[in-house]
């Protein structure tokens, strides 16, 4: 297929992110540190450029042989990507400029993850997912060492590297064997030949298959490949933590979607119960050992393994409704886990860290209305309705249960349940206990934090309220009725 | 015949298989040194990159080979950021043994 000016226009959005990237590298260099304020800005200027361009200027499309793929999916998942990035900036800035942090190399790398995102979710070879992949992840190593004097961080930085690493040599030696049984590295083509039956290829791409979901389930933290996402999410500055807990999860959904169904769709008996395993696994550790935790960050680091597991619950479905049910809840936990950790972020001052469950004792009696925010944050990650993780949950469960998962759901709901414990017990610490330090507490001084903190501790009442545009938006992109 | 011409495809895909088992092995089993790591890690996508490079000459088709490209770039890139990141844990921790980077736990 010849190339045109058409292919260039698809990637309008990515291309621009690029090259105002690389623009602000040079601008950074030029600014003193007295004057970040610069890059931080133009960083978000920058992501509202590219999520107008994402809204409105691309028509949907195949562009550069079928590598990259405009589809309704891929603009609903980049929008949310975005928006959350937008959101872990301005709830970082205040944190890195009390830690000496506040330096040009976290919006670079940021902004460089969010195009490695935005490639992933447009992926239409397996050679797009795995560079997208790559872009997100090799950025992701370098923002979890960005404190470079923290024997924590470099620690958990080297564990994120070699276990990130060998996912994804485990990913691609299953993308070899799809090759080899395929003889294509292009999704559509691979779905095509798959569906038609590939005669004796059959073994060789099944084990390929085992491999890619190996791959997938350690990108998500999915248990039994869980073990770096705590050490991870604690070892990093919470700012970092913020970033690598929200949008790449939207990514990794739109990852394995792309793969799973994309591409192996014909094989969805195989994988269907790998995931459900998977989903099960998940499920009953991050819940169990979560609630073992008194770090906050380790906590919510256990709690996210718990989620996974409810969104391969909507994957394994196989269904568009349960695959419109699991993109809902992976935009639903993004916008959570971005207010958890922004929680988090406001809380803590030079010197503090504000990340043990203990730091938060009695807050209801020192900020009433952050505390209110703390309270909306762990209900709805708990899924108590009317907030929009029980939709979340809700809609996840309606699905599985459309297509015959009884046991499965009952799994869920039960350790459902058993993890709304330790959402309550922060809840019960900031109301019920006596504060270590007494008088008001006093916020940063950054007015765009404390209203992002707000605007997204509304946003979790309100898009519970009225869930009914998002999910119809996630019904259509799937084309599910 | 010459022998060359007796080596077979699955002879490729078993040597791949091998260069890929003794790269988890080496991560999983390596109490002592992180370097050691990174040197398996490095096997694991040349275990990827002989596959590859195999299927696509007995397909007849080149898109295998271009993947390895790929492959190979970003195994560059990513040996750069694990090298500089044991620079900094070295700096910090003054060790790397593997056995001794386990300060967090639960």
């Amino acid at each position: 297929m010849p190339f045109s000016l058409h292919d260039l226009y698809l990637l309008l959005p990515e291309a621009f992110l690029l090259f105002a990237v690389c623009g602000l590298i040079a601008v950074d260099l030029l600014v003193k540190p007295s004057q970040r304020d610069v890059t931080h800005w133009l960083a978000i200027g920058v992501l509202v450029a590219t999520l107008a361009l994402v809204v409105y200027s691309v028509a949907p499309g195949r562009g550069f042989s079928g590598m990259f793929v405009h589809d309704a999916v891929s603009r609903l998942l980049k929008v949310f990507i975005l928006l959350i990035v937008i959101a872990v900036f301005v709830y970082a800035r205040n944190y890195l400029k009390d830690r000496k942090l506040y330096v040009g190399e976290f919006y670079i790398l940021c902004l460089f993850a969010t195009l490695g995102m935005m490639l992933l979710v447009s992926a239409g070879s397996l050679v797009m997912i795995y560079v997208g992949l790559e872009l997100l992840t090799l950025s992701s190593y370098a923002l979890v060492a960005l404190n470079r004097d923290s024997p924590l961080s470099s620690e958990a930085a080297m564990k994120y590297f070699v276990l990130g690493a060998l996912a994804s040599g485990i990913l691609l030696y299953g993308m070899s064997m799809i090759y080899g049984a395929t003889g294509t590295l292009d999704l559509k083509s691979i779905h095509e030949l798959v569906a038609s039956g590939v005669g004796d290829n059959k073994v060789l791409l099944t084990f390929g298959l085992v491999f890619l979901v190996a791959g997938i389930g350690f990108k998500f933290g999915a248990a039994p490949f869980h073990m770096w996402l705590p050490d991870v999410y604690q070892g990093s500055p919470t700012a970092v933590t913020t970033f690598i807990g929200s949008a790449p999860k939207i990514a990794a959904f739109g990852m394995a979607w792309r793969l799973l169904e994309g591409a192996l769709g014909g094989l969805h008996q195989h994988w269907g119960d790998m995931l459900a395993v998977l989903a099960v696994l998940s499920l009953g550790i991050g819940n169990v050992v979560a609630i073992a935790q008194s770090n906050l960050k380790r906590m919510l680091a256990y709690s996210t393994i718990s989620h996974v597991g409810f969104l391969l619950l909507g994957l394994a479905n196989g269904t568009p409704s349960g695959y419109a049910a699991a993109m809902f809840y992976a935009i639903a936990y993004a916008i959570m886990s971005a207010a958890a950790f922004g929680s988090i972020l406001l809380l803590a001052r030079a010197g503090f860290e504000a990340e043990e469950i203990d730091d938060f004792k009695g807050l209801n009696q020192r900020n009433p209305w952050y505390a209110f925010v703390v309270l909306l944050v762990m209900a709805s990650l708990a899924g108590i309705p009317p907030l929009f993780g029980f939709f979340a949950k809700l809609l996840v469960l309606k699905a599985a249960l459309d297509a015959g998962m009884l046991w499965l759901s009952i799994v869920a709901i039960v350790f459902a349940i058993v993890g709304a414990f330790y959402y309550l017990r922060v809840i019960k610490v900031m109301y019920f206990d006596a504060p270590v330090e007494k008088g008001v507490l006093a916020l940063p001084h950054d007015i765009p934090l404390r209203w992002i903190l707000s605007v997204n501790g509304a946003a979790l009442l309100f898009l519970g309220l009225f869930f009914g545009p998002l999910l119809s938006w996630c019904y259509r992109a799937m084309g599910a009725g | 015949m010459n022998a060359l011409s007796q080596i077979t495809l699955s002879h490729y895909i078993v040597l791949g298989a091998i260069l890929f088992c003794i790269s988890v092995a080496g991560i999983f089993i390596n109490r002592k040194n992180v370097i050691v790591l990174l040197m398996s890690i490095e096997l694991m996508l040349l275990a990827v990159n002989t596959n590859f490079v195999a299927f696509s000459r007995f397909l007849g088709n080149v898109d295998g080979q271009v993947f390895v490209f790929f492959i190979l770039t970003v195994a560059a890139a990513e040996s750069a950021i694990g090298l500089a990141i044991l620079v900094v844990l070295f700096r910090n921790r003054a060790t790397i043994n593997v056995g001794e980077i386990d300060s967090m736990k639960g």
